[in-house]
């Protein structure tokens, strides 16, 4: 699949201006990145989240596309239902063209409130794409933690202070719990490597059954962060392995980019970059910024031995064998 | 947008007109105002891959279209992913 950069504009856009996210939102970006990977129409089902509220502040709507605000623990059941209703219209011959269905949340909406719709949707095997912008926190209510805030991040419910520096926890590892459902498609992305992820959204919108989109969105205000950074700071989480890129395809786990020795950055340079990991430059809490490492590190260890133990390529080899 | 009756709504909170965020002009959110050097642009497209309010156009040939500054919010991502630096942004004379 060769993607060509000039070619994208002729896609449809599906979501257009006039909304009102921050200045520098990473969501926006994320969402039309992927929608950047189907032709075909789309209905898009969104959890409340900021990307939802921002997008549609009535009576205005800055989709150019069939969209339906869903409650915040439902995204997935909201896309089901009309994934269901698609094949009867399909089965009667009242819909003839191929319609794609996208259900996106955010983190707080994926990771914790609407996983339980989430596993049903993929378990019953419906045929749509999930996408989770993930800006490892509930943003639209004031910067609460989540199950995907990094450890270490401060938020207004894990505030670092004098007894305890930022939440306590690591963030739950969502990629592989959808994977652990078997689904066709299951990857993980970031805007700063655009083809990377616009390849890995073609892919998910082809395949028939459920796939699933992890995909990093950096936030200004919650990450404190300036406006212009949202995809520097995603290039550099990618390149210090904290946000790896890769993909499960029918059971085989694939690491999609390794970052050269040249451009491995440590988890330290991309905390520096973060308002939200302020405290962890004092000497005192150096010991988390090393922590981090090592758990990125890793991560990242046993990405490749997942990679080496389901990929199909060494089984064959071991049967010539 | 003049205020509507419950009557003259659609039901169920439907908005029925595809895109019409458009109407509501975002511009004026901005303190700093992207300036191209057109002279240095290599038509990448990136600054328009990556505007987050889709504030960049594209012309048919493929070539940096205008800039939108009825909803460009002087984010500077623009000027951040230009690969020739000739995206400037200047503080905006209001
Ligand atoms: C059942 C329910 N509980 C709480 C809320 C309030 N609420 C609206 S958006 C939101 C946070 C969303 O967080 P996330 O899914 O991470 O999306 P983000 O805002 O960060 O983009 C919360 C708690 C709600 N709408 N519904
Ligand atoms: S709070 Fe964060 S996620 Fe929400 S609109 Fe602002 S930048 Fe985007
Ligand atoms: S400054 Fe931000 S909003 Fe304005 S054109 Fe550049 S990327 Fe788009
Ligand atoms: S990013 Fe820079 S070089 Fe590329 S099209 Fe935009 S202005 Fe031109
Ligand atoms: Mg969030």
């Amino acid at each position: 699949m060769k993607l060509n950069i000039k070619d994208l504009p002729k896609i449809p856009e599906r979501l257009g201006p006039g909304h009102r996210l921050c200045s520098g939102c990473g969501a926006p970006i994320v969402a039309k990145m992927v929608l950047m990977g189907t032709k075909d129409p789309v209905v898009v089902t969104n959890a409340t989240g900021c990307l939802e509220v921002a997008t549609t502040i009535f009576p205005y709507t800055a989709w150019k596309t069939p969209f339906i605000h869903s409650a915040f623990e439902n995204s997935a059941s909201t896309a089901a239902g009309v994934e269901a209703a698609y094949q009867s219209l399909k089965r009667k011959g009242k819909v003839k063209e191929e319609v794609k269905i996208l259900a996106i949340g955010g983190d707080g909406g994926t990771y914790d409130i609407g996983l339980q719709a989430l596993s049903g949707a993929l378990e019953r095997g419906h045929d749509f794409v999930y996408l989770c912008y993930d800006n490892g926190a509930y943003m639209n209510t004031g910067i609460q933690r989540s199950g995907a805030t990094p450890r270490g991040s401060s938020t207004t419910t894990s505030p670092a202070g004098e007894a305890v520096p930022g939440k306590q926890q690591f963030p739950k590892d969502l990629t592989a719990i959808c994977a652990a459902h078997k689904v066709p498609y299951v990857a993980q992305g970031a805007i700063s490597n655009w083809k990377d992820l616009i390849t890995k959204a073609s892919k998910a919108f082809a395949v028939k059954g459920p796939a699933v989109l992890n995909v990093l969105s950096p936030c200004p205000p919650g990450w404190k962060h300036a406006d212009d950074l949202a995809v520097e700071i995603s290039e550099i989480a990618v390149n210090s392995k904290i946000w790896p890129l890769y993909e499960i395809e029918n059971g085989q786990w694939k690491i999609t980019y390794r970052p050269r020795e040249n451009k491995i950055r440590p988890v330290e340079d991309w905390i520096k970059m973060q308002g939200r990991f302020r405290h962890l430059s004092r000497k005192e809490n150096h010991h988390i910024i090393d922590e981090i490492q090592q758990w990125a590190d890793e991560n990242w260890d046993r990405l490749e031995k997942m990679e080496k133990a389901t990929s199909n390529q060494g089984d064959s080899e071991e049967k010539q064998k | 947008m003049s205020e509507k009756g419950w009557k003259d709504l659609a039901a169920g909170g439907k908005i029925t007109e595809p895109g019409n965020a458009a109407q509501y002009k975002t511009g004026d959110w901005r303190t700093f105002i992207p300036d191209v050097d057109r002279e240095k642009c290599i038509n990448c497209l990136f600054c328009y891959l990556y505007c987050p309010d889709m504030a960049i156009e594209v012309k048919e040939d493929s070539t940096l279209g205008e800039i939108k500054l009825d909803y460009c919010k002087g984010c500077g991502i623009c000027s951040s992913v230009c690969p020739v630096k000739c995206i400037e942004m200047k503080k905006e004379e209001k």
